[in-house]
């Protein structure tokens, strides 16, 4: 099946720091993947670099089977209006002065898809759906709970259409029972406009619970991809059971338990140009990984990982 | 009959026409981690800048009890409400740049609180940094202490600021949400290191928090705040296996988890609180509400723990309000 989105042999880098190194991925229509890792391990510069918010050094980017890189401007702007990116702080990425019918018509009117008065009825329609009231459009965001503006935050991503939508961390600034509520809104909103995501997430229990396929990223580059459940139960890669042994157990004996024997990850330090970027905390380190980069590789059906234990006998 | 570090009884915080805390009560011991719990806008954050007379001027505080080390907060003179704050009870926030000048050295951050609070001479204050650093699981503290906030990791910042924090050797830490901006990683080594720094120097830890899932493995009390009140509190084992306010349930299970299911939503979203009710904060999402929720319950003993639920009272109890 052709991919909807699709990143071949990606690099970024900023000045002489490489934020993604060789990375492919791909995620097909209506499916959810997620995006998970460590702060620094390029989950949001890939992110970005699907919608070409962020152009690649190298490699290509393709959506539905167009290479991005290659549009002119104004070919690439009208794409935009397939995919759209939703982000973690509501507070920081609503306009604070626009109103909330200016926030949802302006993507309507900007692909030309209405004008500033006919966007009235969707905007409305969009309000609605979100689980808002659709009188508010006069409103402005600090008129707004956290939970409410992550929903209008949603509906702007959303009103025009969008087949694919990147998703930034967009539960990380709320409360527990309103993540619960914003997931639920996630859902419907997929079933209903058959929405691909690509959710980039700490949270893995979050993860497990929606994403099909998860990909682990660590120093810029794909470690680890399956399913969720398999995955988390049988992780591949020695960082994606580091990850798996931090998520906190809400249950005091096992905590306890958990901390007094769990051995200490070391701190994140750099590893040698061509070596896995787990090997200076990896318990299972050997020479070979720090000669160097392991490739990602087919481990089973649906699963790859990038991990010298996985090809090389001890 | 263990000594008693924060106490505080009956707290109301008001803020113009809204009321962010309705009658909390709080309690910590020498020794002993207790867990505030409670979402955005429970009054946890008013909760614990009252004690430590941090709030707001326009907050007006009134509380029928309420001392930090047996001297009575609110009418304590400021000089020795300084002397209270840094050496008594400590705080740790969840932003340390908030907490930590960005234009001192680490350093220096760290000898300030121990040549003020502590008396000790500059060479001595260093030496006395270094050895701080070194608690907190910084390397090279020599090299570090020469270093400015923004030169630090988040994490290796969170460990600075904890070690301000305990400089001047406080007998009560106050942490609040120490570890939400963090990766769960550095969060895990974090939680761990403040947990075994409680124990060794016998401090009594007062662990503000949204997340239940964190603290479990910390704290040896609950206390479970909604809407500026508290819903119940108890022992930790019993809170999480047998919790009895429907709140704490609801919050318990919406919890996702890695090995079980998504959790459950919990529709509704919290009162306004600029308008009083005469019943439970909670009844207007309680799927387990009565008639006689219009009224709001009091206290309930039940076990070790104490819940603001009808469902707790014995059987036969009308208590009027």
């Amino acid at each position: 099946m052709a991919a909807l989105s699709e990143a071949s042999g990606v690099s970024v880098r900023y000045g002489g720091v490489a934020a993604l190194t060789d990375v492919d991925f791909a995620v097909s229509a209506g499916e959810t993947v997620a995006i998970i890792g460590e702060s620094g391990c390029g989950k949001s510069t890939l992110g970005r670099t699907l919608l070409l918010l962020q152009p690649p050094t190298s490699g290509t980017v393709r959506f539905r089977g167009e290479d991005l890189t290659a549009l002119p401007a104004r070919a690439l702007r009208q794409r935009r209006r397939f995919m759209q990116m939703m982000f973690q702080d509501p507070y920081a990425s609503l306009n604070a002065r626009m109103t909330i019918g200016e926030t949802l018509a302006e993507p309507l009117v900007v692909h030309g898809l209405a004008t500033w008065r006919t966007a009235r009825p969707r905007v409305a329609q969009m309000l609605a759906r979100v689980g808002l009231d659709p009188g508010v459009t006069s409103r402005y965001p600090h008129e707004f709970s956290g939970g409410q503006r992550q929903r209008i935050a949603i509906a702007r991503a959303v009103i025009a259409g969008p087949d694919l939508v990147v998703a930034d961390e967009p539960l990380s600034a709320l409360d527990i029972t309103v993540q619960g509520q914003i997931l639920d809104l996630l859902a419907a909103l997929q079933a209903a406009q058959n929405l691909t995501y690509v959710f980039i997430s700490h949270d893995l229990p979050v993860v497990r619970h929606i994403a099909g396929r998860v990909a682990v990223m660590l120093g810029g580059r794909m470690v680890e991809q399956g399913p969720p459940a398999e995955v988390f139960a049988t992780p591949a890669h020695p960082y994606t059971q580091a990850l798996l042994a931090a998520v906190p157990i809400p249950d005091p004996a096992l905590a306890r338990a958990r901390m007094a024997t769990a051995a200490a990850l070391p701190a994140a330090t750099p590893a040698p140009p061509n070596a896995c970027p787990f090997v200076p905390r990896c318990p299972a380190a050997r020479p070979i990984c720090t000669e160097s980069m392991p490739p990602l590789r087919d481990i089973a059906a649906h699963r790859r990982a990038a991990c010298w234990l996985n090809e090389v006998p001890a | 009959m263990t000594e008693t570090l924060l106490d505080i009884a009956n707290l109301h915080v008001r803020f113009g026409a809204t009321t962010a805390v309705a009658g909390a009560c709080l309690h910590v011991s020498k020794g002993e981690a207790v867990g505030l719990v409670g979402e955005s806008g429970s009054g946890k954050s008013a909760t614990i800048l009252a004690a430590l007379r941090l709030h707001p001027p326009n907050a007006r505080i009134s509380a029928t009890h309420l001392t930090l080390g047996g001297h009575d907060v609110l009418t304590l003179p400021q000089p020795a409400l300084r002397r209270l704050r840094g050496r008594f009870a400590a705080m740790i926030f969840q932003d340390p740049l908030t907490a930590l000048n960005p234009l001192l050295t680490i350093g220096t951050q760290i000898a300030e609180v121990l040549t003020r609070h502590r008396a000790l001479s500059p060479a001595d204050a260093r030496r006395q940094a270094a050895a701080l650093l070194t608690q907190v699981g910084i390397t090279d503290p020599a090299r570090r202490l020469a270093q400015y906030p923004h030169e630090f990791s988040g994490g290796m910042r969170q460990r600075a600021m904890i070690a301000a924090a305990l400089a001047g050797d406080p007998a009560l830490l106050i942490a609040d949400e120490p570890t939400t901006a963090l990766d769960v990683t550095v969060q895990a080594e974090l939680v761990r290191l403040i947990a075994g720094l409680q124990r060794q120097r016998g401090m009594g830890l007062l662990w503000v928090t949204h997340d239940l899932a964190l603290m479990a493995g910390i704290v040896d009390r609950v206390v479970v705040m909604y809407a500026g009140r508290v819903m119940e509190s108890g022992p930790v084992a019993a809170l999480y296996a047998n919790p009895r306010h429907p709140y704490t349930i609801a919050l318990l299970e919406s919890l996702p988890r890695l090995d079980q299911g998504r959790g459950r939503v919990l529709a509704g979203g919290p009162p306004d609180l600029t308008r009083p009710t005469s019943g439970c904060v909670f009844a207007p999402r309680c799927s387990a509400r009565m008639p006689r929720c219009m009224q709001a319950p009091p206290m309930f003993a039940a076990g070790d723990s104490h819940v603001a639920c009808w469902l707790a009272a014995p059987a036969g109890a009308e208590v009027a309000a």
